[in-house]
């Protein structure tokens, strides 16, 4: 079966991120109050071939250990969103 | 004999060459050692140069690390050869786990290309065994991840293991402890964001970075 998955990646808690950091300062400067604890990360959005969705999941998080994080700094959550 | 520095090269690496002319003009042989290959060609020293490679995708050094020659650099660095990773070189050699922590975008977001006042934190590493700890040396850098990071305990180890082997006087980019370069717990793989290679000559306005590559060239070179 194929499976659509959306992995979020974020930075690990602790871990400065500055292109959050940049985000929230320029959001008062236009005019928008009140948004605090701006975290920026990627999603990668992709098809996989699997026997289930844990099976899916499984094998995902397999790949963002070895390769689309870096789990130094980095983890992933993974979103089956649909089953084909 | 001059010792033979192989210098890698993978798809959008660019200071190979600048790289390869600095460790010539030090009495060594540099010769560019191309990433599919999955032998590093019996080499006394391995340099990872800086630049994009693979065009940085995913995160740089990410897809690098998968490369066939990174295969060959890996079991010789475990078998105690000389390994630098310069800029990008640093950030491969981090995502293959060959150096602890990891590079992230600058503090402030800003791609840095400026003259960098460095510190020499220890002798004891493959890059430095030619400097003199409290060396302040004027290098290059040139890097928008250049941002150490790491966890307060790999920073707690890297500190008691003397494991910091240069720092930025002058913060850049926002590095936890100043961190511009550091080794493995063998001595023996460094890793660091300036250019050596670009304070090489007096014409490029320094010669600084000739003392790093000079240590290098040292580790490998055998006594007459």
């Amino acid at each position: 079966m194929k499976f659509h998955a959306v992995l979020d990646i974020q930075l690990h808690a602790g871990i400065a991120d500055p292109q959050g950091s940049t985000i929230e300062r320029a959001l008062p400067t236009l005019g928008y109050e009140g948004i605090s604890q701006v975290r920026s990360g990627k999603s990668i959005h992709l098809d996989i071939d699997a026997d289930d969705a844990a099976a899916a999941e499984s094998k995902l998080s397999e790949v963002c250990d070895t390769f689309l994080t870096n789990p130094v700094i980095e983890g992933a959550s993974i979103r089956i969103v649909e089953a084909g | 004999m001059a010792p033979r520095i192989g210098v890698v090269r993978f798809p959008g690496t660019n200071c190979e060459f600048d790289t390869v002319e600095a460790i010539d003009g030090l009495g060594g042989n540099g010769e560019i050692l191309w990433h599919g290959d999955s032998s590093i060609g019996g080499v006394d020293a391995v340099v990872i140069a800086g630049g994009f490679a693979h065009g940085d995708y995913l995160r740089p050094g990410a897809i690098a690390r998968f490369s066939p020659i990174m295969a060959a650099v890996t079991e010789a660095a475990k078998n105690g050869m000389p390994v630098v990773g310069i800029c990008n070189g640093f950030q491969v050699l981090t995502e293959a786990g060959l150096l602890p922590g990891a590079l992230q975008k600058n503090a402030g977001l800003k791609f840095l290309n400026d003259w960098q006042t460095l510190r020499v934190e220890t002798t004891n590493s493959v890059l430095t065994s030619a400097s003199a700890v409290g060396d302040e040396l004027n290098i290059p850098i040139n890097h928008f991840e250049g941002n150490y990071t790491c966890s307060p305990e790999t920073l707690s180890e890297l500190q008691a293991n003397d494991q910091i082997v240069l720092t930025y006087v002058g913060n850049p980019n926002g590095s936890v402890a100043d961190i511009a370069g550091v080794c493995n717990e063998d001595r023996n793989v460094v890793g660091l964001m300036p250019h050596p290679e670009r304070a090489s000559h007096a014409l490029l306005g320094s010669t600084d970075g000739n003392v790093l590559l000079q240590s290098v060239l040292d580790s490998v070179s055998v006594p007459a």
